[in-house]
């Protein structure tokens, strides 16, 4: 009864958003049903329907938990962009410094990239830690600033995520790119640090579908934050410091250190896109490559209600959804894909003025706020 | 070197800081009333996009300031209902409408103008270069005069101080803030007309590319007074234009500048304010909770 109640509103507000949604589509001059049609039935064929997917709901699985665990310490983290662009260069960095990338110029000389040739077991490993290394402690900065200086997290993640693409265009621009490459682009990474598509052992998912082993490292990591969050007593400490700072404070624990923690856990898993896009798909790190990930990342926390299951949940659907706008782009007659951002948009307005449904529903019972 | 800084540095910098100054001080209105508005990103690009498609519809660009202030004010109403409404998290429904305004005008554009999310050209005729300016140069007295002056103003300061106070004294809290809000809108509004009829001809997809940011990083710099902001708003519109003046110009050695480190300094001293390292910034102090009458 309480899961129902649980899921009973995210529901609501994606069954509204859909209306809503529906109604704009109307508008423009499209049938909605066949927009929607379109939508959710290119994304739930298989194999490529799913394999792409879950592979777009991959890095919002990472995003969404960064924003969940923020949000339980009762920080807001509007950083993950800027966390996920640091922590995929990085990642990039380590795999092409230690995976021995050697790329030829012009004339056919080679240019050596990486001095060292790291085997996968290990370079790989390096590769992921440096992503969740670097991701997290770009959010420990902003947290750092709020437990020090009262900085407020909002503003100064907004400010880190200019500051983040603008030094990461920097190190890409001028020490990574090929020469002569048109592209904003970093050179290849070493294929020793490349990790296997899911396609080369499930049977029946071809290997030319981009997801990847990254996918497994997200839901690992939903049921890794359900353990420390529930299960350890940081997290109960990160918990007690969102529900109620200053009884956390009386009861002993260090609200500055647990809102630095928070960042610094929000920033690594962010950090972890960076494993998806640059070991699992790209090979290289592609400058700007973030479809607004960072943001999605909080519709599907808010949409999951901060809670591990949820957020895979929301972030299945809002894959679904970017998955569907792409064939929705090319296949109806007015609608763009532009549809998508629309119905994440609603969502999150519905979700946020939850009040808008609670009054109507409270009256019989339902509805009612969980404990945290 | 020497040729770099020139007159025409400064009338860029002012060109540039103008769509700043506008959503600056449509901010200011909202926050200094109390409500969040990150949304400033996402109603200069409402207000880019209206004034740049009834320009084109109306060929005038008068009819196409007013609808982009019209449209600016209308988006910002959806932030207002959910925040003062329906008491939303006041970030979070701000990042609602910012994605809400990636979407929306593409949408329509490719609906109507069938591009993928850019209105048509509008002829140079019809542009409104420098009207915008004047009109930013003019808010920051009228800002000023109204905040601190006016009995509204006086309102206005004190739901965002002090909301319990100014609702004893019998001042309709949520009134003050839902007009503080829609002037936001209005004026974010004119500031993405002016990017899209002012400063080009055309509405692009995400063209306010982070200047309702900026904006927002210069209200705080400026510590939520309209004088200051108006430095601020010049400062990054300053540094805006220098990074565009170095892009590709080679130092002695023939190395380029890179122009990043320029680009992020808006960025960091807004950090640094606010961490409190050059003195101080103080928000608003009922900025971002969502008042509820004692029953």
């Amino acid at each position: 009864m309480k899961l129902l109640r649980e899921l009973l509103f995210p529901v609501i507000a994606v069954l509204v958003a859909f209306v809503v949604g529906g109604i704009i589509v109307w508008i423009i001059g499209d049938n909605p049903f066949e927009v929607y049609g379109l939508l959710l039935g290119s994304a739930l064929t298989w194999p490529d329907g799913i394999g792409y997917t879950l592979f777009y709901a991959t890095p919002l699985i990472f995003t969404g938990l960064a924003v969940a665990v923020a949000f339980r310490c009762g920080l807001l983290n509007i950083g993950a962009e800027g966390q996920l662009y640091v922590a995929a260069f990085a990642c990039a960095w380590v795999s092409i410094k230690l995976g021995g990338t050697v790329i030829k110029d012009f004339s056919g000389n080679p240019i050596t990239y990486g001095g060292m040739s790291l085997p996968a077991v290990v370079l790989v490993p390096v590769a992921v830690l440096t992503a969740m290394a670097v991701g997290g402690a770009w959010g420990a900065i902003p947290g750092w600033l709020k437990a020090r200086f009262g900085a407020h997290e909002v503003i100064t993640t907004i400010m880190m995520n200019f500051i983040a693409v603008a030094l990461v265009s920097y190190f890409t621009q001028y020490y990574y790119k090929a020469p002569g490459d048109p592209i904003m682009e970093s050179v290849p990474i070493g294929a020793a640090a490349h990790i296997p598509r899911l396609g080369s052992f499930v049977p029946g998912l071809p290997e030319r579908l981009p997801l990847n082993v990254a996918f497994l490292l997200a839901i690992l990591a939903c049921v890794l934050v359900y353990v420390f969050l529930w299960r350890t007593k940081w997290g109960y400490e990160i918990r007690a410091t969102g529900a109620n700072p200053s009884a956390a404070e009386y009861g002993g624990i260090s609200v500055r250190k647990q809102i630095v923690l928070a960042m610094a856990v929000s920033g690594a898993l962010a950090g972890m896109v960076g494993i998806n896009e640059v070991l699992g798909y790209r090979y290289r790190y592609y400058h700007e490559f973030s479809a607004n990930y960072g943001f999605t990342g909080i519709a599907v926390a808010l949409l999951g209600r901060n809670h591990p299951v949820g957020v895979f949940l929301a972030a299945l659907l809002f894959g679904m959804l970017i998955r569907g706008g792409i064939f929705v782009d090319a296949f109806s007659q007015h609608v763009t894909k532009d549809l998508v951002e629309v119905l994440q948009a609603i969502v999150i307005l519905f979700v946020a003025a939850e009040a808008l449904f609670r009054g109507p529903f409270s009256k019989y019972g339902l509805l009612k706020r969980s404990k945290v | 070197m020497s040729d770099l800084f020139n007159v025409g540095l400064l009338l860029s910098a002012m060109r540039l800081a103008t769509p700043l100054l506008l959503a600056a001080l449509g901010g200011l209105f909202s926050e200094r009333a109390g409500v969040i508005n990150i949304a400033l990103e996402g109603l200069m690009l409402a207000g880019a996009f209206t004034a740049a498609a009834m320009t084109w519809w109306a060929g005038s660009p008068l009819v196409g300031l007013v609808s982009a202030v019209l449209a600016g004010a209308a988006i910002a109403g959806v932030h207002a209902v959910a925040c003062i409404r329906y008491r939303a998290d006041q970030v979070v429904s701000g990042t609602a409408i910012n994605i809400l305004m990636l979407g929306v005008p593409a949408l329509l554009s490719g609906a109507f103008f069938l591009s993928s999310g850019s209105t048509p050209q509008v002829p140079e005729k019809n542009l409104m270069p420098y009207t915008p300016i004047v009109i930013a140069a003019l808010l920051v007295p009228l800002t000023y005069y109204v905040l601190y002056y006016t009995p509204f103003g006086l309102r206005l300061r004190a739901v965002g101080e002090n909301p319990e106070a100014a609702d004893a004294a019998g001042v309709s809290v949520k009134r003050m803030r839902y007009a503080a809000v829609l002037i936001s809108g209005a004026l974010a509004g004119i500031g993405g007309a002016y990017l899209s009829i002012g400063q080009s001809s055309l509405f692009t997809r995400n063209m306010s590319a982070g200047r309702g940011f900026i904006a927002l990083a210069a209200l705080i710099f400026g510590k939520w007074r309209p004088v200051q902001t108006m430095l601020a708003c010049l400062l990054f519109g300053f540094t805006e234009a220098v990074a565009i003046q170095l892009q590709g110009v080679h130092l002695f050695g023939g190395e380029e500048i890179p122009t990043q480190f320029v680009q992020i300094i808006p960025y960091v001293l807004t950090i640094v304010v606010l961490a409190g390292f050059i003195g101080t910034s103080r928000a608003p102090r009922a900025l971002g909770i969502p008042y509820q009458k004692e029953k």
